[in-house]
């Protein structure tokens, strides 16, 4: 059963028992398989949802939420916005159970892929040090480096962008 | 003669062995919400599942008639699952730069909420939830899943 996306582009789910595939892309379209092989339409509907997956969907985690960094030019320095979001960070973390916090770097356009990938994952380790100096046990923090595969600016090759230098924190 | 050939041998399967299950021991995710009785089953050994639980490849998720659980896992997929459940954790492999990887997983009884994460929005052939009946493709979306007896 799909559920109506959050998100800004709808997914889809596909169904498969035996040689019979059913793709579901609608909210609240649903699918049931009583035997192997047969995999029938449906709809269901928001007050079905509640009764059958009310602990489930109770249960579900927070979502993930990022903040971003900046810093001030060639400085270990955040910048003063930044250090408000490091403000907002401390609270989302303090309403989490069992906190998880993942800084993640990105670079621009300039340079090869394994420069970029090197630059950020040096970049988001840079932020996990000064997060552990703030008062954040290291290994709450873990560190990931995407190089310039998810720009903030989508731009050509080889273009330098301020705005896709950054870190995310990411909290879970 | 025959022995120093056997250490040979032996040795190298030992490492690869070694780094086979270092792989396979890597966290998946965490248990962010336990009500009622939850387990995780791990190498045939039945342990209570707190909050703050790390969740790997090779467990399974267990509640009871008044459980429930919800786990966030590395690459941002949430699944959480309702009383009387039972979640096998098939495979996870996340890799935190390229965003590909694996994430398969069973529900073989009880109802499933999913909200699929960076391993799904990355390639709509990473994710798949199994039922004993069929499997469920996942491209980047929030669903439901409900594993009934024979009876329903």
């Amino acid at each position: 059963m799909l559920l109506p996306g959050k998100g800004p582009t709808p997914g889809a789910l596909t169904v498969t028992s035996g040689d019979e595939t059913r793709t579901l892309d609608q909210p609240y379209a649903a699918a049931r398989v009583s035997r192997p092989g047969s995999v029938s339409g449906q709809k269901t509907s928001e007050t079905e949802v509640r009764q059958t997956f009310g602990p489930a969907l109770e249960a579900q985690p927070g979502r993930p939420v990022s903040f971003y960094l900046y810093f001030l030019a060639d400085t270990d320095e955040f910048t003063p916005e930044s250090k408000q979001v490091v403000t907002q960070l401390f609270a989302e973390i303090a309403r989490r159970p069992a906190p998880e916090i993942v800084a993640i770097g990105h670079t621009d356009r300039v340079g090869s892929v394994p420069y970029n990938d090197a630059l950020s994952l040096r970049r988001a380790e840079r932020v996990r040090d000064e997060l552990v100096k703030l008062g954040i046990p290291r290994g709450r923090i873990s560190v990931a480096g995407r190089g310039a595969r998810e720009p903030e600016v989508r731009t050509a090759e080889k273009v330098a962008e301020a705005r896709n230098r950054r870190v995310e924190i990411s909290v879970r | 003669m025959k022995f120093p050939t056997t250490i040979a041998l032996a040795l190298p399967l030992a490492l690869m062995v070694g780094v086979l299950q270092a792989g396979a021991a890597e966290d998946a995710g965490r248990i962010k919400v336990s009500k009622g009785v939850v387990q995780i089953e791990r190498s045939g050994q039945r342990l209570p599942a707190p909050v703050g639980s790390i969740v790997r490849q090779g467990d399974l998720v267990i509640t009871g008639a008044d459980g429930s659980a919800g786990i966030s896992f590395r690459d941002n997929s949430l699944l959480s699952v309702g009383p009387d459940s039972v979640l096998s954790i098939d495979r996870f492999v996340f890799d935190s730069t390229t965003h590909q990887g694996a994430f398969e997983s069973s529900l073989k009884q009880g109802t499933l909420a999913v909200v699929s994460g960076k391993l799904a929005k990355q390639s709509p052939e990473a994710m798949k939830v199994r039922t004993p009946a069929a499997i469920l493709g996942v491209r980047g979306t929030e669903f439901l899943v409900r594993t009934g007896s024979v009876k329903d």
